[in-house]
């Protein structure tokens, strides 16, 4: 069954891209012939379909954002491609499949305790380094691929409105299903090679849908970014898993959760320096989940990655990619429990994420950048439980954050759809009339981030909280301080954003008149999810924070610290309400900023110049990297290629030889083309002269 | 059991097509239409029978299979031919990328098209020769050899340079070679024979490793080619026609690494050892270096190149460290970077022979009308950046997890390439492929052929092939590698336990 699960979206993929392919190759013809630009239309035989394109390309210019134009008369709409339904269906279909077969995975392996492990092939073999490609299922898995392959056949389904106008459909839902099976692949990992496989393969997938849109140059810039600010991140990943081969001689999990305990005290020798071997792996490692879950200063690329489609910034950057990270460092658990200092520094990380791009959020005015700044805040409050040594807790949390998050940003691709590609919150306003449905799954949603009681996030983002209270960890304190003020924060960046979204008085007059409630295959994951944001919570609260509950779910698949859940219980009851406070305080400061004194924002930034300008620049982050990596990185490169290739190498090696050479050679021959025969024949002269020697000279 | 000489007719059957290309008389269209059709054949005939050696390979022996032995020059020099699980995987390289060497030249090449195919064609004799031969001598001609082709099919059918870009390959090689020769007479004064076999477990004194090490390494280096003696690699690439460079970097780089495999860690193990600080050193350089110049390249040539010199980074790090998954990874590296690297400057050589310039600047948005080309051109972008799934990633993990035992700071630096190889990488791609098509040049540009694809699909099969399951390849070498590194490590802590008793 879990084949099915894994393989079948590959399918998907598969088949997907192969319509796309055949699509679009049937709409370019092929030929190795050239004609001149100029003489196109005097030219009888250049041909028709041909010619149309070359006319048509230069006005699909992609400044604008993406192509739909609703009643835009002005607009020529490219036709789809051909096999577009059958590539929506198709892949469509059979991620249902693969959802339905998770979720009773999850009861069977959650429940029923049928952990599952199937070996399909060996990969990289060579001497003591054996890994092949190996499904493993868990627990702590199975949550995993309930999370993944629920939001994602959702996000399927609402792509099939969302991108009803856009030519290149195949494409889209081909990178959908495979960046799903990659996905799959990660969570299925049975050891750190096929994780890091699954790992680069959603880096890949990723990068391919934040530049899907690959005309626009935005779009291309901010792909590449992502990319390689992750490889930033798995080159802290790679050298971890070397650490590891190197300490226990294998990258399954079974072999080196083993073999763990026994490494403590041990150190390695890195430039004279002598850390602990396993804090140095774990911190090694811990560094991709940095990169993958965009931690603190890691985090530049998510904010960037929105040029991507809104269903793929639900899917990938707010529900199952970026949460990579806090999956490995749960999977790894046994290894980060006997790390405490490498725990010590994940909580530092996501308490220090968790306030800090909650900041950024406060100010921010794209629609979608706010709800990424809000993932990113979220990944943080995870982190802080995989630092307290609260696994479960956190993945409690990545599981309720799927639901409502894919949910705010399948919203926000609602109004989005509805205003015309617009994304600037100050252009919108009283759009709940106009869009009622999305309005209130909004707002359903709003209310399980901020962490209103009985919402799924009330429970998970709460246990959070409590657990970094409750933990040993030496910045308890910070992560418990970082997380309480970041959910004040959260609370009124959110409601700023519903509150400049759908209340008050239109901005855009045009926009507003003409913005319509989505299409059905819109709204009803939506409403889907909008149910999650809701039910995901209670339901589940006994099997992520009870401690009976964990031990009878998760058994071996983390390892817990063995006292934080009991610790968690007895939180004193006034410090538990703290959380829930600042949430009422958020919303009521952003109710009196955006409904009661609209004006008190502005005079605010405009008191606060230097302040406002910081955040709305996210810290200055972008800026800084450029001047300290990006431009002497280039450079560098350009130094070494003019001076040190150029001037160093080659003029005091063959320039300056072959200088001297010409000088001579010139006054004896003139060298014409047959100069190349004269070195052959030097040549064969020289190994005549050889074999000579041998013959008379040595040998005879 | 092998009752003909099948190494030898692999070796030698392309110098008998190259014979009858050269009795195809005239110069006319039909004649050219001959030729063509005579080097493809050879080289597929040449293909097929090489692939019976792998199935009559034995991969759990380590010593050399299809030995031919003859006496040849003197009594010393023998025509002594044979394969083990090193040179094996080479043989097939070769004999695997010719024919889509010769399918790539079909149109482009329309001068001397004769004596273009015949060139090729003794090259691939030269380079078989070079990966089989087991005598030093007869080593020493196929690779020295090899270089008079090589500087025939740049010098003739190269680019507007060539003159200087062979000037540059001529000076380099040949100061390394003259070098190479003068160790073979040392190791012959030394041990009487020009064996390899015999060689390989002749103790040789160990000042004399010191310097026959260098002087051999000083030949391979710069076939590697490794920092700083890799200038010659992007200015012959670019100058080169577009099936030069796919051997040039696909097969002739790859003879520096092999060199590295036969004689300097079996014959000079303590030497190897010795030295092994240096070439991490150098490694790590190349590896940094050529990274951040590839960054700034304006030519799609020149940036491939640099990154070959990177990617041979990994592979010189991994032999010299000398560990079993070092070694593996530094043989799978190169036959990956074989096709990988090949494959690019085929893919080069597609939109050069549609627009001819290979300047990035004049590309852009060629996705919009090449959607087969952008997919392949993205398939080997990603090998190239080592993602796993791909071939690319199997060797450079490989390499990198041998060397991490032996030298952490070395694997520490080296593994900044993998963030600098997505840079440029990419940056490349994005800039050819993706953006809108706006330049008026392009406007008419066609998508590939089905020459074209022909001689990519196969690549792109390949790749992902060994990407997911590298086993064969692993496998063939597997033995001949464990037995390379454990004599590399009894002699090397041979003369760590003498040191100590002493």
């Amino acid at each position: 069954m879990i084949q099915a699960i894994v393989f079948l979206p590959l399918i998907g993929a598969v088949i997907a891209g192969v319509i796309s392919v055949v699509g679009a190759h049937g709409r370019n013809p092929s030929g190795d012939e050239v004609e001149h630009h100029d003489d196109v239309h005097g030219h009888g035989g250049a041909p028709v379909g041909g010619d149309a394109s070359v006319i048509h390309n230069p006005s699909h210019e992609p400044t604008a954002h993406d192509d739909h134009g609703h009643g835009h008369g002005d607009h020529v709409s490219e036709p789809p491609a051909v096999g577009s339904r059958a590539a929506e269906l198709i892949t469509t279909g059979l991620l249902l499949v693969s959802a339905a077969l998770s979720w009773f995975m999850l009861y069977d392996v959650g429940f029923a305790h049928h952990d599952v492990r199937v070996a399909l092939f060996p990969w990289i073999t060579s001497g003591d380094l054996q890994v092949s490609w190996t499904l493993r299922v868990d627990a702590l898995t199975a949550v995993m691929l309930v999370v993944v392959n629920t939001v994602s056949s959702l996000v399927h389904l609402y792509s099939i409105g969302y991108m009803d106008e856009d030519p290149n459909q195949p494409r889209f839902f081909g990178y959908l299903s495979l960046f799903t099976f990659a996905m799959l692949m990660l969570v299925t990992a049975d050891n750190l090679v096929q994780l890091f496989f699954g790992w680069e393969g959603v880096g890949l997938a990723s990068y391919l849908l934040i530049g899907f849109w690959y005309q626009r140059p935005s779009a291309n810039a901010a792909a590449i970014k992502a990319f390689v600010v992750n490889r930033v991140g798995d080159f802290g990943f790679a050298l971890g898993i070397f650490a590891v081969f190197m300490l226990i001689g294998s990258t399954d999990f079974e072999t080196i959760f083993g073999a763990a305990p026994a490494l403590t005290g041990k150190t390695i020798n890195l430039f004279g320096w002598h850390p602990d071997a396993l804090t140095l792996a774990c911190l090694l490692l811990f560094t991709g989940a940095m990169g993958k879950s965009a931690q603190f200063l890691l985090h530049t690329w998510l904010p960037d990655a929105m040029e991507g489609p809104t269903p793929v910034s639900a899917l990938i950057h707010a529900a199952t990619m970026v949460t990579a990270g806090v999956f490995m460092v749960a999977r790894l658990s046994p290894l980060f429990e006997l790390a405490p200092d490498a725990q010590a520094f994940v909580m530092f990380i996501g308490g220090t994420t968790a306030f800090f791009a909650a900041t950024i959020g406060l100010v921010q005015n794209d629609i979608k950048r706010i709800v990424a700044y809000s993932t990113c805040s979220q990944l943080g409050y995870m982190f802080v439980a995989m630092g307290a040594g609260a696994y479960s807790v956190g993945m409690f949390h990545l599981f309720t954050h799927a639901f409502f998050k894919a949910l705010l940003f399948l919203g926000s691709g609602s109004v989005i759809y509805a205003m015309h590609h617009e994304q600037d919150i100050r252009n919108m306003g009283g759009l709940k009339d106009r869009i009622p449905f999305t309005y209130l799954v909004m707002v359903v949603g709003t209310l399980a981030l901020t962490g209103f009681p009985l919402t799924a996030g009330y429970f998970s983002k709460d246990a959070i909280i409590e657990s970094a209270f409750a933990s040993h960890n030496p910045f308890a304190t910070y992560g418990y301080l970082a997380t309480v003020v970041a959910a004040g924060l959260t609370s009124f960046y959110s409601w700023r954003l519903i509150f400049k979204t759908f209340h008050g008085e239109p901005h855009d007059q045009e926009h507003y008149e003409a913005a319509h409630e989505s299409p059905l295959t819109m709204l009803v994951p939506i409403g889907l999810l909008a149910v999650g944001s809701i039910l995901a919570g209670f339901p589940f609260k006994e099997i992520f924070t009870g401690p009976h509950g964990v031990e009878e779910f998760f058994r071996e698949s983390v390892k817990m610290n063995p006292h934080i859940l009991e610790d968690m219980e007895r939180m004193p009851y006034l410090l538990g309400l703290l959380p829930t406070l600042m949430m009422v305080i958020g919303f009521a400061v952003s109710w009196l900023f955006y409904i009661r004194r609209p004006y008190l924002p502005v005079e605010l930034a405009n008191q606060q110049p230097l302040l406002y300008k910081f955040l709305l620049n996210k810290w200055y982050f972008d800026e800084l990297y450029d001047v300290i990596f990006v431009r002497p990185a280039k450079w560098i490169g350009r130094f070494l290629w003019k001076v040190g290739d150029g001037k160093i190498i080659d003029g005091l090696g063959p320039d300056g030889v072959s200088a001297r050479v010409l000088d001579v050679t010139r006054s004896a021959v003139k060298l014409q083309t047959g100069y190349l025969y004269h070195y052959a024949f030097a040549m064969l002269i020289g190994v005549a002269g050889f074999i000579t020697w041998f013959m008379f000279g040595v040998g005879g | 059991m092998t009752t003909w000489p099948i190494l030898s007719v692999v070796t030698f059957l392309p110098t008998v097509g190259a014979l009858l290309v050269y009795l195809v008389r005239g110069d006319d269209k039909a004649a050219q239409r001959n030729v063509r059709w005579i080097a493809l054949w050879t080289t597929l005939v040449t293909f097929a029978v090489s692939l019976l050696l792998v199935a009559r390979f034995d991969p759990t022996q380590a010593d050399f299979q299809f030995v031919e032995k003859a006496p040849w020059l003197a009594n010393a020099i023998t025509y002594h031919m044979g394969v083990d699980g090193i040179s094996l995987p080479f043989v097939i390289l070769t004999t695997a990328l010719m024919p889509f060497c010769i399918v790539a030249s079909w149109k482009s090449v329309k001068l001397r098209v004769g004596e273009y195919m015949m060139a090729f064609l003794i090259l691939e004799t030269l380079m078989v020769g070079t990966f089989s031969s087991l005598d030093l001598v007869l080593f020493y001609l196929f690779f020295e050899g090899g270089l008079i082709p090589m500087f025939l099919i740049i010098g003739i059918w190269g680019g507007p340079r060539r003159v200087y870009a062979s000037f540059k390959f001529f000076l380099y090689t040949f100061l390394g070679s003259v070098l190479m020769l003068l160790a073979i007479m040392a190791l012959y004064w030394n041990a009487g024979t020009t064996d390899i076999p015999t060689l390989m477990h002749a103790a040789v004194p160990r000042s004399l490793q010191i310097w026959a090490w260098l002087a051999f390494f000083a030949s391979f280096a710069v076939k590697m080619p490794m920092w700083p003696v890799h200038t010659w690699l992007p200015d012959a690439h670019v100058e080169a026609p577009t099936a030069g460079s796919v051997i040039l970097a696909a097969i002739l780089l790859k003879m520096g690494g092999y060199g590295f495999l036969r004689f300097s860690l079996p014959m000079f193990p303590l030497a190897s050892q010795y030295f092994a600080p240096l070439v991490f050193s150098l490694s790590v350089i190349a590896i940094i270096y050529t990274s951040l110049v590839a960054l700034m390249q304006e030519d799609m040539k020149k940036l491939i190149a640099y990154s070959s010199v990177a990617h041979m980074g990994f592979v010189t790090m991994g032999i010299f460290a000398g560990t079993t998954q070092g070694v593996a990874g530094g043989v799978f590296q190169m036959i990956s970077h074989g096709i990988v690297s090949g494959a690019l400057f085929l893919c080069v050589g597609i939109v050069y022979d549609r627009m001819h310039t290979r300047e990035i600047a004049a590309y852009g948005g060629l996705v919009n009308r090449m959607p087969l080309y952008a997919l392949v051109f993205m398939v080997f972008t990603m090998a190239n950046v080592g993602l796993p799934g791909t071939s690319g990633f199997v060797g450079e993990f490989m390499t990198l997890l041998g060397t991490f035992k032996v030298s952490l700071p070395t694997t520490v630096f080296a593994t900044t390439g993998v963030i600098l190889s997505a840079a440029y990488a990419l940056w490349l791609y994005r800039k050819v492929v993706f953006g809108a098509l706006v330049k008026p040049s392009l406007a008419t540009i066609k998508d590939l052929t089905f020459r074209e694809s022909l001689t990519l699909v196969p690549l792109v099969a390949l790749t992902i092939l060994f990407g997911v399951y590298p086993k064969p390849i692993l496998d063939m070498s597997a033995t001949s590698v464990q037995q390379l590194v454990n004599n590399y490590n009894t002699a090397v802590t041979a003369v760590k336990a003498a040191a100590l008793t002493q």
